[in-house]
């Protein structure tokens, strides 16, 4: 091979960034490779999905406080209005929400020309970052396709059964979207539900092939022409996804899955904290798994504005004890993050303010609470959790089977907090009315309404939103939006950085490879 | 029927309802079409220049030979997955039928053209049928042509948008602290982080350390970037002498710390721990590192121990359990595991000792007795069980205690399957009644159960489970036994 030349190409997608092109230079090797850019950055995974398949958006923004993808997203905007349209009213919260529509409205204006007169498709647009709501990606999932995310992990909109599934010797890989018909009747259903549903479906099934007993030669060569097909390639699916449920069941039932639930539905109302300290202090002397231990220590700092000193220290060094000393950086990590902090009773907001105002006088980075929101942020769950009633009440029994509002997802024990502030943003075209909350959330929210008047936006356009989830969106706030539009005659379309859970974002802060 | 069984099976899994599966070896895999398209258009992008010089792909093949043309249509593109088999063989061994492999219906390119109704509405296609579809789809950027329009004259916010837009630009002519300034103020407001950390590296390499340290030191957004920018570029000497200048100690401490994950050999590792020792941490985590010292470095001592006693053949527990993985760098609770199994009855003096570990590093009782109770039962060393829960009190009785709750003791012996004559003895030290009983009934301990109910005096419990037992067996008999006493008042 000596003696030839060679070209090499160098395609970066979804974008090129100065520092890559920094370090070909520093090696020497710039003018020999040849860089170019593939801005591909728009997956639509299923009927209402679209991902930008960047886990990495998650770490880089909320850990690293890196704003590199922004520019991304802007782009991803940009291009679905040039598309479909311009958005006839804009909603968000959230510090990058903020800076996305600031970097977005700058393309839109660059050019007006685009789109000038055109009628909107899409009414509302929501922009959201994922810290407004660390709770509802830290929760077990229990809706069916949350459920196989957590245990198979669905990856690019597929994944891999393994043959305890398959009920044969091989694996198989799935696409999982709403052309799966069984699946796209089971994927929003809480688990309970779906069991049942998968059996009765196959007794039908198994009704259907009866059928073909009594028919004639006519009847049945109809039959096995237009219909049998359709009842075979039905049959497979179902039989996958039978073979699915038992595998869950299986692993749930060995993980005591029902103590687990108990233990995350108390944190999240907010009694018997003792208990649950004490069942996670267990969890981790017994060395269930690192990554499930870490989640629920994240969910009870959330949830209790930060974990009293003693039971950090504790925690923490049985953590250490039973997972790796190096988990120390993990600890270091979350702490930044906001998601595992300690509570410190002497450092109200106005404290750490003055502590810091002297370094801070930056007047390009904004306000000052912007410039340490890492440091200033507080979590009041609970006070938001009253003001959003976010914990419907006990009094009569939930019915998982015909779902009354969207805290079916959990069970009936939690409503998701993302989707509570987009049904009520929506309700109000706006944020009046929600100040209080909007302040328990560390503020940065913006509405921009009527950018098209109303009279000139189709009514089909203004029930259809596109929600944007900055950081990444779990299934269970999928369905539960899904099931918002069912009930409010909205249509929902969800546009992610990418699919994300609990377990990713605990292997996101983790500095140890698990 | 003259049909062979293959176009049997073909003629029932056409279908026109679609579901998509991938299989291993299906040449029609569907794939990003789109992406393939766009890779295998590079041809037409590549310089003009380029038509005297071969193309050769990966493998070595030179691209449009015939060797490369032949693997090109073989592969079936997508994920390889392993196992591939010929078709046949597959369908006959496996009783599991293929699904049928049609390509998804979600085209990509009739997204980007825009003409697939998002959300299914009614379209509004008349009204802008007149416009032409302009393709959206992403397309390799021509390497030239952009690029070349740059003149020198651009002012601050102009270089800014060139910056944003990805366009060649030249930030030399910001000779100034004041333009330089002012230039990162720029890029930081249009919030885009490679446009700031492109203005860092050309301020990184014209300003002196100490004075970009200094006016970053008031600019939050854009010290983040340099952080992660050194961070990602290995630049570890910076990045500590930036934490030094902030005097943020524990990030120093804790950055440094990290060093150490790179360092496989243990020896170094070990060295290399002890030197973080005095690193400005925080007084908790000064603490934990000391410990990882400490751990690494018995770690070490145990292991050439115990391989050399492995490989001598003289010791029973290696011989009859040889060990599956080295005990370095595995974390505390794991070491005391290994301890436990391999070394329980060293005395205190020993560094494998689980005594030692424990008093070393203060391992509280629960984690303790957990963790020896595991090793323990899975040695089914029944009496060592026993010993770890008793306890003489003062007058020299015997009596048992556990610091986690003794459901959680039957479990860990059920779990390692433990006879059930021991499980009954820690069954009914299980103090909540109802716990007791769904034990004992769940793991089959019928005498705890007749006990309990008996106890409880509950006869038509004891009735019912009477049906439960063996006919003719021990229980039966107890049971019978109990309910024909006339002592016991029952209570039903």
């Amino acid at each position: 091979m000596a003696g030839r030349t060679r070209r090499y190409k160098v395609i970066f997608s979804p974008q090129k960034f100065y520092a890559c092109e920094m370090v070909l230079e520093e090696e020497g090797i710039y003018g020999d490779v040849s860089c170019d850019e593939w801005a591909f950055s728009l997956l639509p995974l299923d009927v209402d999905l679209l991902s930008m398949e960047l886990p990495e958006f998650f770490r880089d923004y909320f850990l690293e406080g890196n704003q590199r993808w922004i520019n991304t997203v802007a782009q991803a905007l940009h291009l679905l209005s040039n598309l479909y349209g311009p958005f006839a009213n804009c909603y968000g919260i959230g510090r990058c929400a903020k800076m996305v529509y600031e970097t977005w409205r700058e393309l839109e204006e660059e050019e007006e020309g685009e789109i000038k007169g055109r009628k909107p498709e899409i009414g509302h647009i929501f922009l959201l970052d994922r810290d407004v709501d660390f709770v509802t990606a830290l929760c077990s999932q229990v809706v069916y396709e949350g459920l196989v995310d957590d245990t198979f992990r669905i990856k690019c909109g597929s994944v891999d059964f393994g043959p305890d599934v398959t009920s044969s010797d091989k694996s198989l890989k799935v696409l999982l979207n709403a052309q799966d018909k069984v699946f796209n009747e089971i994927r929003n259903e809480h688990f309970s539900n779906v069991f049942g549903f998968l059996s009765q479906k196959a007794r039908n099934l198994q009704a259907q092939y009866d059928r073909r007993r009594g028919m004639d030669i006519k009847q049945m060569k109809n039959f096995v022409s237009q219909e049998l097909k359709g009842l075979k390639q039905e049959h497979q699916l179902l039989s996958l996804h039978i073979g699915a449920c038992e595998s869950i069941m299986k692993k749930k039932t060995k993980q005591d899955f029902q103590e687990l639930i108990k233990t995350e539905h108390a944190l999240l109302e907010g009694f018997n904290i003792r208990e649950s300290t004490s069942y996670i202090e267990e969890h981790i002397d017994r060395q269930v798994s690192p990554i499930e231990s870490l989640r629920l220590m994240c969910l009870l700092s959330i949830t209790e504005n930060g974990l009293v000193p003693k039971d950090y220290r504790s925690l923490k060094t049985q953590y250490l004890q039973s997972y790796g000393p190096e988990h120390l950086l993990t600890f270091s990590n979350l702490r930044r993050t906001g998601l595992l902090t300690e509570q410190v009773p002497g450092d109200t907001l106005t404290a750490v303010e003055n502590k810091v105002s002297k370094l801070v006088t930056d007047k390009a980075a904004g306000k000052l609470t912007d410039a340490f929101s890492s440091l200033a942020k507080r979590s009041n769950f609970r006070g938001i959790s009253k003001k959003l009633g976010l914990i419907p009440r006990g009094d009569s029994e939930y019915d998982l089977k015909v779902p009354r509002d969207m805290a079916y997802v959990f069970s009936g024990a939690y409503v998701p907090l993302s989707c509570r502030i987009i049904e009520q943003v929506l309700e109000r075209r706006g944020w009046l009315g929600l100040e209080e909350v909007v302040r328990l959330l560390n503020g940065n929210e913006f509405a921009v309404t009527d950018m098209i008047p109303e009279e000139n936006a189709p009514s089909d356009s203004l029930r259809l939103v596109l929600v944007v989830f900055l950081g990444g969106c779990t299934f269970s706030e999928i369905s539960a939006l899904r099931f918002l539009g069912r009930e409010r005659g909205y249509r929902f379309i969800f546009l992610t950085t990418a699919v994300t859970n609990s377990a990713r974002l605990m292997e996101a802060m983790s500095e140890v490879k698990t | 029927m003259n049909r062979t069984k293959v176009d049997e099976e073909e003629y029932w899994h056409s279908s026109k309802f679609k579901a998509f599966t991938f299989d291993d070896d299906d040449d029609e895999l569907s794939q990003l079409k789109e992406s393939k398209r766009a890779v295998n258009s590079l041809r037409d992008i590549v310089d003009d220049d380029d038509d005297d010089l071969e193309r050769v792909s990966w493998s070595g093949e030179p691209v449009g030979s015939i060797s490369w043309s032949i693997k090109e249509t073989a592969s079936s593109g997508g994920p390889t997955l392993e196992g591939r088999e010929p078709l046949k063989t597959r369908n006959s061994l496996s009783s599991y039928p293929p699904l049928p492999k049609p390509v998804s219906s979600y085209s990509l390119s009739s997204f980007f053209k825009g003409r697939s109704r998002i959300g299914s509405l009614q379209s509004l296609s008349d009204a802008l049928s007149d416009v032409p579809p302009k393709n959206y789809a992403p397309e390799l950027r021509r390497p030239k042509g952009e690029y070349k329009d740059y003149s020198s004259d651009w002012s601050l916010s102009d270089t800014v948008r060139r910056l944003q837009k990805g366009k060649v630009c030249s930030l030399e002519r910001f000779r100034s602290l004041q333009e330089k300034l002012q230039l990162l103020e720029e890029a930081v407001s249009v919030h885009d982080g490679n446009v700031i950390t492109a203005v860092l590296i050309f301020l990184k390499r014209t300003l002196s350390k100490e004075i970009l340290f200094r006016e970053l030191e008031v600019r939050q957004v854009a010290l983040r970037h340099l952080i992660h920018f050194l961070k990602e570029t290995g630049d570890q000497k910076m990045l500590l002498d930036l934490f030094r200048y902030l005097d943020r100690t524990e990030e120093l401490a804790l950055s440094q710390y990290q060093e150490h994950l790179s360092i496989q050999d243990p020896e170094k590792r070990k060295e290399f721990l002890k030197s973080c020792i005095g690193l400005p941490f925080s007084v908790e985590d000064a603490a934990h590192v000391q410990d990882h010292y400490t751990l690494l470095e018995r770690q070490i001592i145990i292991e050439v121990n115990d391989r050399h006693l492995e490989s001598a053949g003289q010791t029973e527990i290696f011989r009859k359990h040889p060990r599956k993985a080295s005990i370095l760098n595995m974390p505390l609770v794991t070491t005391l595991f290994y301890s436990c199994f391999y070394h329980y009855t060293e005395p205190e003096g020993t560094f494998s000792s689980p005594i030692n570990l424990k008093k070393t590093f203060k391992i509280p009782d629960k984690q303790y007795v957990l963790t020896a109770l595991a090793a323990r039962a899975k040695l089914r060393a029944w009496q060592d069980v026993d010993a770890l829960f008793t306890t003489k009190n003062w007058l020299g009785y015997t009596r048992k205690r556990a610091p986690i709750g003794f459901h959680r003791v039957v479990e860990i012996l059920h779990k390692n399957n433990a006879p059930v004559q021991v499980l009954q003895e820690y069954i009914r030290l299980v103090e909540d009644v109802d716990t007791k009983l769904n034990l004992a009934t769940k793991f089959k301990c019928h005498d705890v159960v007749i006990e309990t109910y008996r106890d409880l005096k509950d006869r038509q419990q004891l009735l019912a489970y009477r049906c439960k037992v063996d006919k003719a067996s021990a229980e039966e008999e107890k049971i019978d036994s109990i309910l024909s006493s006339t002592q016991i008042r029952w209570k039903n």
